[in-house]
Order: C-alpha cells, then sequence, then structure tokens
C-alpha cells in the first residue's frame, strides 16, 4: 500500500470524488463527461467544485445521450485521451450497450492492438435505497461475460480509490461499479497519496475454517456482520469480497474453498445467469474433490425489477438474517 | 477512382473464383469518395469510414495491398485477419477501426475531433462518412447533435446511393435530401452532385476548412448510386428492376470522368489507356503479393485482448 | 441365490459378546471361504474371523465399535463367486435410501487418502452425515490411547503395516534366540572420560551406541552369513554392510539406514545415528534413508531392557539388540574374585535357516570381544 503511514477517513462517494480529483490533477489528459457533472457537480455531489477546478474542457455536461457519451468517449480514448464517463445510474446503461461490448472492448482486439481503448465507465448501482425500477439495477452479469472489458465493485473506501486509480490507468476499458447504497453508509480509513489496488484482485475481509462465503457490493458488509455473530456461536466464517468481477480472482476463492470445503456465494443481482453461476461452475470444474456440501447461492429472485413498496424492495435484498441463516446451515451440514 | 474500381472489381473476381468467401463492392461512389479524399490533409486529418469507402481510404493513402490483406483476412492485414474485408485501419495514417455497426463510429468520429480541441490543435479535421441508411439510427443523430453544441472540427459526409441494402431512401427518411437534416442541428449542410468529383471536393473543402478553423461540423450529402447489389451476399433483382440499374449507368461517374478529361485535354487516349494499364499491374502485383502471405495462426487467438498477458479461464 | 447369515461366533468359553474392531471386506467385495473377512475383540482377545463361505459381501449388519452377543448376525454373504467387478474406491451407489449415507466429494478422497472406511463413521453432520472432518478425525492416532470399556483405536496406515510386517516376519523367517553378557566397564569408563570432549568437537553426544554399532558391523563383516538374506534360489550374501537403527516414535517405528556401516568410526557413528533420528522425529526421512539395510540394531536398553527377543525385520537375517548396562556383582579373574562390573547383555534374533548355533555364538562372541577392552578400535 502507500508508502505514507497517513490516512483519512472517509465514506465511499467521498473516495470517488478525491479519487477522481487526484486523477485529473495528476494527468492532464484526463477528463470527466456525462449528464449533470459539471455546473451541478453528479447527482450525488460527487463533482462538486471540479468544474470551476478543473474547467469545462474537462468537466463536460453531455447531452441526455448514454449512446452519444460513451461512444464519443471511445473515440476520445481512441485518440489518446483518458475520459472517465458518467453514466448517471447504472439502469440507463443500456442504449450504451453496444458501445461498450461492441465497440470499446473489442477496439484493441479487432484492430491487433493498433487501437487502444483506455476508457472508464463509472455508474451507481444496486438497490435498497427505495429506488424502484430504474434506480436499482445490478449490471454486471451483463458485462462480465464480454473479453476486452474489465469490470470493477469495490466496497470499502480503500478499495474504491486503489480500484479506481488502477481503471483511470488501465490501457482497457473498465467498467467502475459503485454501490449507491454504500455511498454513504460505508466509512473507512483511505490512505493519503497515490496507490493502485490491482484490478483481478480479490481481498478475504475476514478469515475462517468453516465456511468460504464470496461476495461484492453491499452485501459483503452484510456477511461480514452475519459472520460476527455467527463468530458468538463458535461459527468461524471466511469473508471474501471479490472486488473485480473481471477479471476475477479464482486463486483466492480456489484456496479458501481447499480450506473451509464449503462455498456460499452470495450477491444482490438474479441468480440465474448471475457471476454465482461462474464462481459456482469454475469450483466445482477445479476443486470438486474439496466440497464438502453442495456450492451455495444466495441470490436477489429472478424478477425483472426491485419494486418501490418497502415489503417488495424488501422481499428482493437479502436480510443479514438470511445470509447467517445460510451460514449457519452450510456450516452445520 | 480507376483503382478504386479495378481493386473492387478484382474482389468479385477473386469471390467467384473461390478465394474469397465475400466482397463488397463501391461502384457509383468512386467520383464522391475520390472528390472528398483529395480535400483531406494527409498526417493531420483523421478519417473514420464505413465499409463501403474504398476510395476515401485509398485516397487517404491506405495501399491496395492492405485492401487484399483484408480480403485475404492476411496476419499482415491490420485487424490481424480479425475483421470482416473492407473495414480498413491504421492508425499511422489515422484511418479509425471501425466495427459493422451501422453509425456506432459516429460518435468515436466526435471524440477525436473532441480530442483535437482538448490539445488545442487547429487545423485539423475529422471526417466522419456514413451512408444515408446510418442517419437513421439514434446514435448518429447523438453524434451530430453533440458535436454541434460542442462546435467540433468534424464533418460528416452522407453518400447517398439510394438503397440501404434494400430499403429505398423514401422509406428511410420523409425528405429528399440528408443536408435538410443540418439545420435542426443548427449547423450548414449541402447536398451535391456525388457524380461529378469536383463537385464533391469544393464542397467537401469548404466544409473541412471551415472544422479546421474553428467554424464547427457541417453536413456534406453527395447524391450517388449503388450500381451492385449491397454484396455477393445480396441480389438486387429482389428489390429493384434491372431497368432501374441500367438506366442510372448511364451516368457511370467513371467513364463521365474519363471523357471529361479527354474532353479537356488534360489527358489523351493513349495516356488513359496506360493509366488502366498501369491500375491493372498495381492490382495484380497486390493481389498475387497478398496471396502469398501466411494467415493469422490459432495461436495468435489470445493475443490483444488487453494490454499485457491475458488470464483466460481455460 | 442362496445367502449365508454369519453370527457372531464364541471366542472363548465364558465369551458372551463381541465387538466388532474392523472390517475387512465392504459389500461388493468377494469372499474366499477362510479368509479373513472382519476383526473381533473381547475383553479376552482380539481375532480376525474366517469366512463360513466363498462369495460376495453383501452387507455389513454391524457398525465398527457395535457390541454384538454371541450368536447375534453380523454380515451377509451371497453364496458363489462375485458376479460384478469389484470397484476400488469406495462406491455409495449401492447403498440406498437414507440421505445420509451420501457422501461428498471431499469425504471420498479423504477417506480414500486416509483408508478410513466412511460407511463405518459415526457422521457429526447434519442428520447423520458423515462430514470430511469426521474422516480427518478418524484418521489421526490416539495418543497413549485410554480404554473406556469396549472403546476401539481405529487402526492408522502406519499401524496396519507394521501388523503385516511382523506377521510376515513371524510366519516365514524360523526365528532362533541367543544371547551374551558383555562386560563394558572400560568402554563405559572410556566413554565418560571422553563424552564432554566429544561433544565439543562433533556436536552430538557420546552413548554406548555408536561403539555397539562399530562392533556389530565388523563383526559382520567376519561372519558374512550374519549379514546376508534367505531365498529360494540361495543365500543371498550383502556386499555392503548396512545397519538399521531401530527408531520408535508415537506410533510408528522405522529403520532408517546407516551405510557402510563398518567404514565408519565412532565418532561417524554416533553423527549418522543422530542425524536419522533427527530426520525421522523430523518426518524428513526419504525411501533412500530406509532402504538397503542387511541387518538391525536394537538399542532397547534404552528403555531399560535387560532381555529382548524381537522379531527379524522382512529381508534381513538377524536382527542384534544392544541392553542396558547394569553394575552387578561379576566373579572375575583367576583367583575368583568378585568385582561390580558394568555389564550388558547383547541379544540376537536370527533366521535359522541361515545361522546355526555355532556361527551366531560366534558371531555374538566377536562383539563381546570388541567391546570388551579399554581401547576399541575406530575411536576416537
Amino acid at each position: 500500500m502507500a508508502v505514507t503511514a497517513r490516512t483519512t477517513v472517509m465514506n465511499n462517494v467521498e473516495a470517488v470524488r478525491h479519487t477522481l480529483h487526484q486523477a485529473l490533477t495528476n494527468d492532464p489528459n484526463t477528463l470527466i463527461l456525462g449528464e449533470d457533472v459539471g455546473a451541478r457537480g453528479n447527482v450525488f455531489l460527487i463533482t462538486k467544485g471540479f468544474l470551476e477546478e478543473f474547467g469545462a474542457a474537462r468537466v463536460i455536461d453531455t447531452p441526455l445521450a448514454e449512446a452519444c457519451i460513451v461512444g464519443v468517449a471511445v473515440g476520445m480514448a481512441m485518440e489518446g485521451l483518458r475520459p472517465i464517463a458518467e453514466i448517471q445510474f447504472a439502469d440507463f446503461i443500456y442504449p450504451a450497450f453496444n458501445q461498450i461490448v461492441g465497440e470499446a472492448a473489442k477496439t484493441r482486439y479487432r484492430s491487433n492492438g493498433d487501437y487502444t481503448c483506455p476508457l472508464v465507465i463509472r455508474t451507481p448501482y444496486g438497490g435498497g435505497v427505495r429506488g424502484a425500477l430504474s434506480h436499482s439495477v445490478s449490471i454486471e452479469a451483463l458485462f462480465y461475460h464480454v473479453p476486452g472489458l474489465k469490470i470493477a465493485a469495490p466496497s470499502f473506501p480503500a478499495d474504491i480509490k486503489g480500484l479506481l486509480t488502477a481503471a483511470i490507468e488501465d490501457p482497457d476499458p473498465v467498467l467502475f461499479l459503485e454501490h449507491k447504497k454504500t455511498y454513504r453508509s460505508v466509512k473507512g480509513e483511505v490512505p493519503d497519496g497515490r496507490y493502485v489496488v490491482p484490478l483481478g484482485k480479490a481481498d478475504v475481509k475476514r478469515e475462517g475454517e468453516q465456511l468460504s462465503v464470496v461476495s461484492y457490493g453491499l452485501y459483503v458488509h452484510q456477511a461480514l456482520d452475519a459472520a460476527a455473530r455467527l463468530a458468538e456461536e463458535g461459527i468461524s466464517a471466511e469473508v471474501i469480497d471479490l472486488r473485480s468481477i473481471r477479471p476475477m480472482d479464482r486463486t483466492t476463492i480456489l484456496q479458501s474453498v481447499r480450506k473451509t470445503h464449503k462455498l456460499l456465494i452470495i450477491h444482490e443481482d438474479h441468480k440465474f445467469g448471475g457471476i454465482g453461476a461462474e464462481i459456482a461452475a469454475m469450483v466445482a470444474e477445479e476443486a470438486l474433490f474439496e466440497l464438502d456440501a453442495p456450492i451455495r447461492r444466495l441470490c436477489g429472485p429472478d424478477v425483472p425489477a426491485m419494486g418501490y413498496a418497502q415489503t417488495l424492495e424488501n422481499a428482493f435484498m437479502i436480510s443479514t438474517e438470511r445470509m447467517a441463516d445460510a451460514m449457519r446451515e452450510m456450516v452445520r451440514f | 477512382m480507376l483503382l478504386q474500381r479495378q481493386l473492387d472489381n478484382r474482389g468479385f473476381q477473386l469471390n467467384r473464383q473461390g478465394k474469397i468467401p465475400f466482397a463488397l463492392g463501391s461502384e457509383g461512389h468512386e467520383a464522391a469518395q475520390t472528390g472528398a479524399a483529395t480535400a483531406l490533409i494527409r498526417g493531420k486529418d483523421i478519417l473514420v469510414p464505413y465499409y463501403r469507402d474504398l476510395g476515401l481510404c485509398l485516397g487517404f493513402g491506405f495501399p491496395p495491398s492492405g485492401v487484399f490483406n483484408s480480403m485475404f483476412a492476411r496476419a499482415q492485414d491490420g485487424s490481424g485477419g480479425r475483421q470482416f474485408p473492407n473495414h480498413y485501419s491504421d492508425k499511422a495514417i489515422g484511418l479509425f477501426s471501425v466495427s459493422s455497426i451501422i453509425a456506432a463510429h459516429c460518435t468515436h468520429a466526435v471524440g477525436a475531433a473532441f480530442a483535437f480541441v482538448y490539445r488545442g490543435q487547429t487545423g485539423r479535421a475529422v471526417l466522419c462518412s456514413t451512408g444515408e441508411g446510418a442517419t437513421s439510427e439514434g446514435e448518429w443523430h447523438e453524434a451530430v447533435n453533440f458535436a454541434a453544441v460542442r462546435k467540433l472540427p468534424i464533418v460528416f459526409f452522407v453518400e447517398n446511393n439510394q438503397y440501404a441494402i434494400s430499403t429505398p431512401q423514401a422509406a428511410q427518411m420523409a425528405i429528399a435530401d440528408v443536408a435538410d437534416k443540418a439545420p435542426g442541428y443548427g449547423i450548414p449542410g449541402i447536398a451535391c452532385d456525388g457524380f461529378d468529383p469536383i463537385t464533391v471536393y469544393a464542397a467537401m473543402k469548404e466544409a473541412l476548412d471551415r472544422a479546421r478553423c474553428g467554424g464547427g461540423p457541417s453536413i456534406v450529402e453527395a447524391k450517388v448510386y449503388r450500381f451492385l447489389s449491397h454484396s455477393t451476399d445480396d441480389d438486387d433483382r429482389t428489390y429493384r428492376s434491372p431497368q432501374e440499374v441500367r438506366d442510372r449507368r448511364k451516368c457511370d461517374p467513371v467513364p463521365r470522368f474519363e471523357r471529361v478529361l479527354l474532353q479537356a485535354g488534360i489527358i489523351n487516349d493513349e495516356e488513359l489507356d496506360a493509366l488502366k494499364a498501369d491500375v491493372l499491374r498495381e492490382t495484380n502485383e497486390a493481389t498475387d503479393a497478398s496471396e502469398s502471405l501466411p494467415m493469422p495462426e490459432a495461436g495468435e487467438l489470445y493475443g490483444n485482448v488487453y494490454e499485457g498477458a491475458h488470464e483466460p479461464w481455460r | 441365490m442362496p445367502t449365508t447369515v454369519v453370527t457372531m461366533p464364541q471366542l472363548g468359553e465364558t465369551v458372551t459378546e463381541g465387538t466388532i474392531s474392523l472390517w475387512l471386506k465392504k459389500p461388493g467385495d468377494a469372499v474366499e471361504k477362510y479368509e479373513p473377512f472382519v476383526e473381533i475383540a473381547t475383553d479376552k482377545v482380539s481375532a480376525e474371523l474366517p469366512s463360513p463361505v466363498s462369495g460376495t459381501m453383501r452387507e455389513l449388519v454391524a457398525q465398527v465399535g457395535q457390541t454384538v452377543l454371541v450368536g447375534a448376525p453380523i454380515a451377509i454373504i451371497d453364496d458363489g463367486a462375485a458376479t460384478t467387478s469389484v470397484p476400488t474406491a469406495t462406491q455409495p451407489s449401492d447403498i440406498e435410501g437414507n440421505d445420509a449415507r451420501r457422501f461428498s466429494p471431499a469425504v471420498r478422497r479423504l477417506a480414500r487418502e486416509h483408508r478410513v472406511d466412511p460407511r463405518t463413521l459415526h457422521g457429526s453432520g447434519a442428520q447423520g452425515r458423515v462430514t470430511a472432518n469426521d474422516v480427518v478425525a478418524a484418521a489421526q492416532p490416539k495418543h497413549a490411547p485410554e480404554f473406556a470399556d469396549g472403546q476401539t483405536i481405529a487402526l492408522t496406515q502406519a499401524r496396519r503395516l507394521i501388523a503385516q510386517r511382523m506377521v510376515e516376519s513371524k510366519h516365514t523367517i524360523p526365528h532362533a534366540w541367543t544371547m551374551t553378557e558383555i562386560d563394558v566397564t572400560d568402554v563405559w569408563k572410556l566413554r565418560a572420560r571422553e563424552k564432554d570432549a566429544f561433544e565439543r568437537t562433533h556436536g552430538v553426544k557420546l552413548t554406548l551406541l555408536p561403539f555397539f554399532i562399530r562392533a556389530v558391523a565388523a563383526a559382520l563383516t567376519r561372519f558374512p552369513l550374519m549379514n546376508a538374506l534367505f531365498t529360494e534360489s540361495g543365500i543371498r550374501l550383502n556386499q555392503d554392510v548396512n545397519i538399521s537403527v531401530v527408531v520408535g516414535l508415537d506410533g510408528n517405528l522405522l529403520l532408517p539406514v546407516i551405510r557402510n556401516a563398518d567404514k565408519l568410526r565412532v565418532a561417524e557413528l554416533a553423527l549418522a545415528t543422530a542425524a536419522l533420528a533427527e530426520k525421522a522425529r523430523n518426518g524428513t526421512l526419504k525411501a533412500d534413508d530406509l532402504a538397503g539395510g542387511t541387518c538391525t540394531v536394537n538399542n532397547t536398553g534404552a528403555y531399560g531392557s535387560v532381555l529382548s527377543a524381537p522379531i527379524i525385520p522382512l529381508k534381513q537375517t538377524a536382527v542384534v539388540t544392544m541392553e542396558a548396562v547394569i553394575k552387578r556383582p561379576i566373579v572375575r579373574g583367576d583367583d575368583d574374585g568378585i568385582a561390580v562390573r558394568s555389564m550388558m547383555n547383547a541379544c540376537l534374533s536370527l533366521d535359522h535357516r541361515i545361522v546355526d548355533g555355532i556361527i551366531a555364538c560366534s558371531f555374538l562372541a566377536d562383539i563381546k570381544a570388541s567391546l570388551e577392552t579399554a581401547d576399541p578400535a575406530g575411536f576416537p
């Protein structure tokens, strides 16, 4: 990590802001573009003051056109700039799907390395904030399938800074997912100065012996709470924060499963076709004879959206109690 | 123009010989593309073409060898044999790599133009080329709109050849001239005779110069006609009459410009014949040279997915 | 197909019940008449039961650890030859019903690695499921066994192997035995005088053992039949004198080899012995360290023994023990005076197919002579 021991306590949204500020200060090729990022300073105030500090050439309020935001960013990146594009909510990213999957992800490959696309697309995702159909979605399953793309989904402020810095400096396109419910609710120590958390590395946030729990986003925090509660019952669960969806750190996952022999994957996104399916298949392929229980996935329901009514949202989101129950059950299996 | 026509024909010949699975021709576009290309400044401007822009690319400095490497999918092709043919690219000359998704390249062109302004560079422009069908895509609209709002140094070139595969212009839009969309964005638009290279050159030069000195974007529409089917996978007899094609052939820009040059005394018959012979020679040499080059190897499959080594889950 | 229900036999007059110690067959295995199929323990004796019929083991009625009354059924055997091929790994596919009897991939793997039969285990998992931990726990050797009434310790792989070899040795080598007394007073004093300097110089303690090994090795060069091996095609003489030294560890018996011991001086033998003992303790002995022994020395005296009748290790002809050094009153000299001397017995188990009394006793006499001196060869 950083050479300096100095840290600052900040929440996740502050960590994003701090990192973007650092990037724009250090690299004149970086710029930010998106809807309402300039004068408004972003709908979560992430870029508040940036327009005044860095100027209208570097903090661009775009027209309301997601495909255009990403497409223009692709062109900028191909021509040598380092654009950081924002999609205001992950729910609005679909019009830009081709630009991300068909263009950005393929630029290097289809030109055999002649053209590259060092682009970051940041977007807030996830539910539990009464956001309903269009402010709650998880999108990682739609994109992690795509070679040529990278995807990060950190949960802690120190990881956010490290991974966002890595993403901005990465020579390839990175989709940077920020769970909006953790923006203000998660606080932590963040080292000062520039440092990088490499893409493709998970982090064991809590060591344990009897069960491997793999998660990302908001649910890492809940899983850690559940594990702490279970420790009082004498149950020892290991919690792995994936941090990176693509590339995904299979070494850390397998190492953990070889120790505990049981795997529980928890994610907010729908179970069917969610990234837990890929993890489960990989572990079954690589470590079948380490498994002392079926791999279990505790995931979002297979419904098109998270409802607005509190009861419907609660039915979609997974409570810490449910996580603890699943963990307990698996340990006792 | 002659080279474009010759290379085009060679593609179809190779296809009918069974040597390449696909060919896509640009007959009818020669004058428009050559005229436009002549207005570009090599080494300064950037060209973001679409798949029918053989002439634009040749005129911008892309060599016939590259054309055949693309047709034969050789390892030395700019895309390493990965792209469908007709997707020429070369960063060294400012020829952007594009996909086959219609109008997806337009915002890229806008982004490149933005980069010129961002870096404070004047005297440079981006030419973004499409057919008239592409202007129905939302992304074409988004690109033009963004360029107009930011007053970026870009020209949107629309080669209106009347057909988007089988869709005639009347089914594509409710207007007769694509250029009439321009005022809707607050930018200039001009429609011109795409069969006359000089006219197109003049219109394009004005538009590019405007862009180069901060005058912002414009739309240049060149009226042409697509004499051939969309590609070797298309049969135009299913949607237009051979009579219509024959009638439009009478205005074929290549022989027409030959006559113009002969009549103006700029060239004589012998010189014209020699030129054609030279074009044929160049085409033959390039064909043979490319055909003897190796294909990309299976071992190159995982190259250039990301920078550096890729660790796929196998 | 006729079946035979095998019942608990009466293994002794007053015995009323028996406990299953170990199943030697599992369902699907072929069984020959008289072939041992289970190990039973009673409070009097432990025994393998021979099968009453030839056929295929169908069902194990009693579980390991279960105590069964004499006459109660313990197994069911289908008479006749096995009709299906016997799978080598534990295959629960023929076990129906009960979910708790399915084994996870980890359980199967660990069971294979540790040679534990998971079907004989009590499952601590949900609904009686046998867990990976259950298998690993079952594979652990228990230290200093504390017997509760009827409790049985599962056999480790090591114990099983030792048992097998002991039995084979006793069954195939006709053991004979002899011993001699050695007056080690002078060597013992020499050792006491020199031990500090020796330890300073060589970094290991000086005991009587390297002197003994040296004497044995020298004797082996003079009595090559003691260093030989009986085979059906002839008595194979060994060129090299490689002494196996017995090292007893928790639950295990290891015989690392000092190669060409006859060419080593006392100090070198001391160092070699210490090094091998260290490796044995650390579990770092390699196959090479354990191979090629031609004769064995066992320092039984270290535990206070004065007499031993050891079992000859397979592929050897003799094992010599060094018993404890005891001060005893001895008749000495022409005048039949009584003196207190340090006396040490050396016992010898030998393969009576090759070695007879003359050779054996002369061999021991040679060792005795080497050690009854104040100036033993090869020292310092």
